[in-house]
């Protein structure tokens, strides 16, 4: 089976993402396929790589990095969320004047639309969030 | 679930429902949930809109915003008609719950009771919840 994720929290504050990574992870375990994983509201802060939790905890971000390396998953950060929250690629930061970027490994930033898209692609739309 | 229907040019149709369940101010979840459902109104997809919980106040007449420094973006609801989003719930147990009638609503819904709107979930594809 083809699930599609949406990840509408941020790490740390609230368990919705570490949910939506065991998920994954399980699904992958039992076969399946991720068709895409998209972040939205404050989820996007998922994909920034300054994150720096401490040595003993888990590290959320390069957890993702990790999967999308390990498993070629597509990991989307929602462009206006992104903007919000100040998470940007290079080509965002050099569109909006920023003098640096801070997107993590294995993420991209699109639109809402991959987000539709991966519903209608996906047998399964799993929703983590409050 | 529904089985999928197909457009006239042959692309897939899924019902999608937007669970709304949160305050329209206070936190984000109401304003980027309706960003998503402007978005989603390109793809041609049987959507419809669901309020419950303190939802029902997204959609209540006679917001004011200006005393917390926020947007309000209530009269955006009423737009969704020209994106062909015309299939409004609202539960009616949130409503009453909150001493609300049908007539304190800026857009045209329909009233569900908590079991008719368990049912109207029963028969979607993809359920988004904010």
């Amino acid at each position: 089976m083809k699930f599609g994720i949406l990840v509408n929290e941020g790490p740390y504050q609230h368990q919705a993402s570490d949910s939506a990574y065991l998920f994954i992870k399980a699904v992958l375990e039992s076969g399946h396929e991720i068709m895409r994983v998209f972040f939205y509201h404050d989820g996007v802060n998922n994909g920034t790589r300054l994150t720096t939790p401490p040595q003993d905890d888990r590290h959320i971000a390069n957890r993702w990095s990790e999967l999308a390396e390990k498993n070629g998953i597509d990991l989307v950060l929602c462009v206006a969320a992104a903007q919000r929250r100040g998470i940007a690629d290079d080509d965002e930061a050099k569109r909006h004047g920023k003098d640096a970027s801070n997107i993590a490994p294995g993420f991209r930033i699109s639109g809402l639309g991959q987000l539709i898209e991966a519903g209608i692609q996906s047998d399964r739309l799993i929703v983590f969030g409050d | 679930m529904s089985d999928e229907m197909m457009d006239e040019e042959g692309g897939v149709v899924k019902k999608f429902m937007y669970v709304n369940r949160k305050a329209p101010y206070g936190t984000i979840y109401a304003l980027e949930s309706l960003e998503v459902v402007l978005i989603a109104a390109a793809f041609e997809q049987d959507v419809s809109l669901a309020f419950i919980d303190d939802g029902v106040y997204q959609i209540k007449k006679g917001q004011d915003t200006s005393g917390i420094d926020m947007k309000n973006f209530s009269p955006t609801y009423r737009a969704l008609e020209m994106y062909d989003v015309e299939k409004l719930y609202v539960e009616k147990e949130s409503m009453e719950e909150r001493g609300l009638t049908e007539e304190d609503f800026l857009v045209p819904v329909e009233v569900l009771g908590r079991q008719d709107m368990a049912d109207m979930m029963e028969e979607q594809d993809i359920i988004l919840s904010f």
